[in-house]
């Protein structure tokens, strides 16, 4: 059974009435990475939103189902939406700088999770942390454990935000963008911290993005949106040697590229 | 967080801590009994005996002055610590949740705060009779709106920030996200809306005491003694003076430090 299968997914904004989802379907197997690409306001990170249940229920009109492992989230109430959040779906935002919360030590930050969803003691969560810590490759765990945000540079928080939803292993990690705000070097580092996650622990990822490049080099398959709807699905070497749809074409196009069309 | 060293703040601190030390000092020891009469020393002046002299029944004004500034220092906090509980929980609950909630308890919140202050205390005095506690309470009530619409705002604010989402998306409770998350990043804006509001308390308290529903005779209190010294404006001007000044001194302490905060969080 698919890990995560979004069948007819419809959301609808209220306050405006704009349709943003039209009718998506999608699923992930446990382990897969999937990368939903499409430019700004095609639908993905609504998507994304919807599924993780970011999205207020009293603000927009939704319908279809969003099955995870079999439980839909769309109908389950909010107590057992909230025991899934965090322990089984992990999240990253595109954001580091605003992701954290300012005011709580880095290592506190990290082993939130664990207080929330687990009854280890003080000691076994703090060893927790630092082993995740260690494992997305912050220096000096002990040390950083003890730091604020603002005194990590932006690389490191999104480590740290990566380390805090995977300190308690999930089976779905949900990255909406989670490269855009760094730098190539670190951009490259953090994707492939992320690869050895998803391999080394079987965790399905869901990457939202709108660079192709960022998606080839994480994903195994790859779903296109456009308008509310996923116009072409595939595996991404497949769909990158040989796009079906125009828009698809596009946006391959649209990369830059040291040879030309090679 | 690091306090920029400002002229302010650096003044305001001073100030405060003197006028704290003096009103701790005065909880264990003042020159004379602040109460304790004496018919052979009326309304004296400045001396060496009486450094602010005495008032109309010989009692010591130094004396008068650093046991009122307790009792007016002890009553503006009690205010503050009311509306500002009452205020955290209100402002945070309705700023967290928003929708109807919100819109019901502000517009009363609007139409408390659309009356003049001190005119409502007098109203609740009446009803519940005067004396220090009374004071606390109806001045605590009064000052909840403002401490909660200031809170209110600062936590719907952070309520959109990516942290913010992203506790809740690690499943976090909605009192864990309001109390854990959203409010230790609040106290920044709040700590000099508490200054601005102690002043305020100060005030109120001398207001009402000097209107002579607040602290009863004999006990003193700033206001209190600025009442009883309005009839001797000019054969003993050091009495009002000396209660005045204290008053001052409270008021700018803590407005300077308030303004030296609000100066280093606005920058930072």
């Amino acid at each position: 059974m698919a890990l995560l299968d979004i069948r007819d997914l419809h959301v609808t904004f209220l306050s405006t009435g704009k349709e943003a989802v039209r009718g998506v379907d999608l699923t992930v197997e446990p382990g897969q990475r999937l990368g939903l690409v499409g430019e700004s306001g095609s639908g993905k990170t609504v998507t994304a939103m919807a599924l993780s249940g970011l999205i207020e229920r009293w603000n927009v009109d939704m319908s279809g189902q969003v099955l995870f492992d079999g439980r839909d989230l769309l109908t389950c109430s909010r107590d057992q939406l909230r025991k899934i959040q965090g322990r089984d779906i992990g999240v990253v935002f595109q954001e580091p700088m605003t992701s954290l919360n300012p005011l709580m030590r880095v290592g506190r930050q990290v082993e939130e999770v664990l207080k929330i969803h687990t009854d280890l003691s003080p000691d076994e969560r703090r060893a927790k942390a630092l082993e995740a810590m260690a494992q997305v490759g912050l220096p000096d765990p002990e040390r950083t454990y003890e730091k604020y945000p603002h005194q990590l540079s932006g690389g490191q928080r999104q480590r740290a935000v990566i380390a805090s939803a995977m300190v308690i292993r999930p089976r779905l990690l949900i990255c909406d963008e989670p490269t855009t705000a760094l730098d190539v070097t670190v951009q490259a580092q953090i994707l492939s911290l992320l690869k050895s996650f998803s391999t080394d622990h079987g965790v399905a990822i869901l990457l939202i993005s709108h660079d192709l490049r960022v998606v080839r080099r994480l994903c195994e398959r790859v779903a296109v949106m456009h308008r509310g709807r996923i116009v072409e699905r595939g595996d991404t070497d497949a769909v990158f040697a040989d796009p079906q749809e125009e828009y698809t074409k596009r946006l391959i196009a649209a990369i830059p590229q040291r040879k030309r069309h090679g | 967080m690091k306090l920029r060293h400002n002229k302010n703040f650096t003044a305001g601190a001073a100030i405060t801590a003197v006028m704290l030390l003096i009103i701790l000092v005065g909880l264990v020891w003042t020159p004379y009994d602040p109460n304790a009469m004496n018919g052979a020393a009326k309304r004296l002046a400045p001396c060496l005996t009486h450094p602010l002299g005495t008032d109309n029944f010989g009692r010591d004004i130094l004396s008068r002055v650093v046991e009122g500034a307790g009792a007016t220092f002890l009553i503006a906090a009690a205010t503050v610590a009311i509306g500002l509980a009452a205020g955290l929980v209100i402002g945070g609950l309705t700023g967290y949740y928003g929708g109807w909630l919100d819109e019901i308890v502000m517009r009363l919140n609007d139409a408390l705060a659309a009356f003049p202050s001190i005119l409502l205390a007098l109203v609740l005095i009446a009803l519940m009779g005067g004396g220090k506690y009374n004071i606390i309470l109806a001045l605590g009530l009064l000052f909840i709106p403002s401490f909660a619409r200031v809170v209110r705002g600062e936590v719907a604010r952070q309520k959109s920030q990516d942290y913010v989402a992203l506790a809740k998306l690690m499943g976090a409770g909605d009192m864990r996200v309001l109390f854990r998350h959203i409010l230790p990043n609040i106290v920044p804006v709040l700590l000099p809306s508490v200054a601005i509001g102690f002043n305020n308390a100060v005030l109120a308290e001398a207001s009402m005491s000097y209107l002579g529903v607040g602290v009863q005779p004999p006990d003193a209190s700033l206001g209190r003694m600025l009442n009883e010294a309005q009839g001797y404006l000019l054969t003993a001007p050091w009495y009002a003076l000396s209660a005045g000044a204290a008053i001052i001194l409270l008021v700018l302490g803590f407005g300077l430090l308030s303004e030296g905060m609000g100066g280093d969080y606005g920058a930072a």
